[in-house]
């Protein structure tokens, strides 16, 4: 076979296995958003319909009728912009502390977040649920966001970046009479950027669809986020596919949004970063 | 940079005092009430711990029952599984987007949406999706003259079903991380293969493999300790049924804990949770000298 053919085979072989694979990744929301069009009726019929003979968007009404569904997608917002707001604040200034200053004991206590990390959530479950009803923060806001003040990976993942900042920019600073807040605030958070905006979109995403912690900590409906309204439609209407495919593509919304709309950010974000050695 | 060891305090003291009552605690607290059969409802302090103290009987209790054994012999079901099926998609993803033909960028969206699916609304999909008689699964295998299976109703094939979504869901996730280990390689490798005649299944088999190694080994590590941890699909898709089928370690100290208030058990199960990731993470660690390649 001569080389022109060798390519064309190439290409088309790449764009098949593609059109494939996204088939595969396509299939279930494809089934989503069909049923969710549907009404209960026409979910249980036979043969099935692959698209609804007559499609509605009653099961999308039927989901903020049975829950507050918009309340829960501001919960669901809030918790997940305050989670992630403190876990970069209190994340970055422990980072500093480690990459750039000298702390006293440092290599233990360093050792000491690293060690924590191997411990899984689930070990500290229960015992933090006694910590938070002692502190009377149980279905409160405050007892799921809290956490975020203490995140071993987030200052492991910070230090880890800050080290690769020269430390010339800082000694000059330090040289004008820069106070250490200012050169926190004013050098190293800017030069941290790209790490800064990737581990901001991983912990609001974290955040948003966490379910195991909001489960034990939420039991108002009010205060109940995104993951946990869907849990509790499925939890009362087990059968209503139709209103459950509506409410999953509903909570699947935001955070595809704020996924591209960050992830372009950082692109951005990745030149701004760029300094020179 | 020059300072006194004292001033670099204020900036530790928010992530330092979590630590203690988030996390440290916590682990001091989870490790006493292992030894106690504390319901979660006597008020906890010094007289309860006391006279709720059994010593080893919640570990002894859990490593003598049935139960562990068949909740652990699921886990192994599914990672035996899921590992292969995850790997070699999330692998495959990576080659397709490492070609940088035009459409990358489309694709790569994509193949990132499962991803940022949450599990809860992921797991309810997925249970209609797998609905034996009226899911789209087994009426496309219908098209093709297969009768699929009962999947989540079904003892058998409950455990594959949720294999089957996990894989979906976290392809895209283990398939960018392993694109990062791609485009890492130094493309002179390739050109001078090229130069001696090389194939494509050679360069794939005697550079890009060995040289995405570490980029793997990483994959293994973070899947498996996931694997352990197997909570929320479980939970709403089969709630650990049909007959205990899918019943897994996190499922069963959520249950214990919440469900029946036998904290003190579902502590001791934590831990046993905790010694198994930490044992299996340590023999991966000493076996990577066999297979992982560090470039020198």
């Amino acid at each position: 076979m001569n080389h022109k053919g060798k390519k064309i085979i190439d290409v088309a072989g790449f764009y098949l296995v593609s059109a494939l694979m996204t088939i595969i990744v396509l299939i279930p929301f494809f089934w989503m958003l069909s049923t969710s069009l549907k009404s209960k009726g026409a979910l249980m019929a036979l043969p099935i319909q692959w698209i609804p003979e007559e499609p509605g968007l009653k099961a999308y009404q039927q989901v903020f009728e049975r829950f507050p569904f918009v309340r829960a997608m501001f919960n669901s917002v809030g918790i997940s912009v305050f989670y992630t707001a403190i876990t970069i604040l209190s994340a970055s200034m422990a980072a500093f502390a480690f990459a750039k200053l000298a702390v006293p004991c440092k290599k233990v206590l360093f050792s000491l977040y690293i060690a924590t990390m191997m411990i899984p959530t689930q070990v500290t479950l229960i015992p933090l649920f006694v910590i938070m009803n002692r502190l009377e923060l149980v279905d409160t806001y405050g007892s799921v966001i809290l956490p975020a003040v203490f995140r071993a990976f987030a200052v492991f993942l910070l230090v880890q970046n800050m080290k690769s900042i020269p430390n010339d920019f800082m000694e000059a600073a330090q040289m004008d009479g820069a106070k250490l807040g200012y050169i926190y605030w004013r050098i190293i958070m800017p030069l941290s950027t790209p790490a800064i905006a990737s581990l901001s979109i991983t912990t609001f995403m974290e955040s948003w669809n966490d379910y195991l912690w909001p489960l034990v900590m939420l039991s108002d409906k009010k205060k109940m986020t995104l993951t946990l309204a869907l849990n509790s439609l499925n939890g009362q209407y087990t059968t209503d596919y139709n209103v459950l495919m509506a409410g999953s593509l509903i909570s699947m919304i935001p955070i595809i949004l704020v996924y591209t709309a960050a992830s372009g950010k950082m692109k951005n974000g990745l030149m701004a970063g760029g300094i020179k050695q | 940079m020059k300072q006194s060891k004292w001033k670099s305090i204020p900036f530790l003291l928010p992530s330092l005092l979590g630590m203690v009552v988030l996390s440290l605690l916590p682990i001091a607290i989870a490790i006493v009430l292992s030894f106690t059969d504390w319901n979660g409802l006597d008020k906890l302090n010094l007289t309860t711990i006391r006279n709720e103290f059994v010593g080893f009987k919640n570990y002894i209790s859990i490593l003598g029952s049935a139960e562990f054994w068949q909740v652990l012999g699921h886990t192994v079901y599914y990672i035996v599984l899921y590992l292969p099926l995850a790997m070699l998609a999330s692998m495959g993803i990576a080659l397709l987007l490492n070609k940088g033909r035009k459409g990358t960028a489309f694709f790569r969206v994509i193949y990132y949406i499962p991803v940022l699916t949450s599990w809860v609304a992921a797991s309810l999909i997925w249970k209609w999706v797998l609905s034996s008689k009226y899911g789209i699964i087994n009426n496309l295998l219908a098209l093709v003259g297969i009768t699929g299976p009962a999947w989540l109703s079904s003892p058998v094939w409950a455990m594959p079903g949720i294999v089957l979504a996990s894989v979906w869901k976290d392809m895209g996730f283990y398939g960018l991380f392993l694109l990062s280990g791609l485009t890492a390689i130094n493309t002179t490798y390739y050109e001078a293969a090229k130069v001696d005649g090389a194939g494509k299944l050679t360069m794939f088999f005697k550079i890009t493999l060995p040289l995405v190694t570490p980029t793997l080994f990483f994959c293994l590590i973070m899947s498996l300790i996931n694997a352990f941890q197997l909570f929320p699909q479980v939970q709403i898709m089969t709630e650990g049924g049909p007959n205990g089928a899918t019943r897994v370690v996190v499922e069963r100290i959520y249950t214990y804990g919440f469900s029946y208030f036998k904290m003190g058990f579902a502590s001791a199960y934590s831990w046993l949770l905790f010694l198994i990731i930490f044992i299996l993470t340590l023999v991966q660690f000493k076996l990577q000298n066999g297979w992982v390649h560090y470039e020198s």
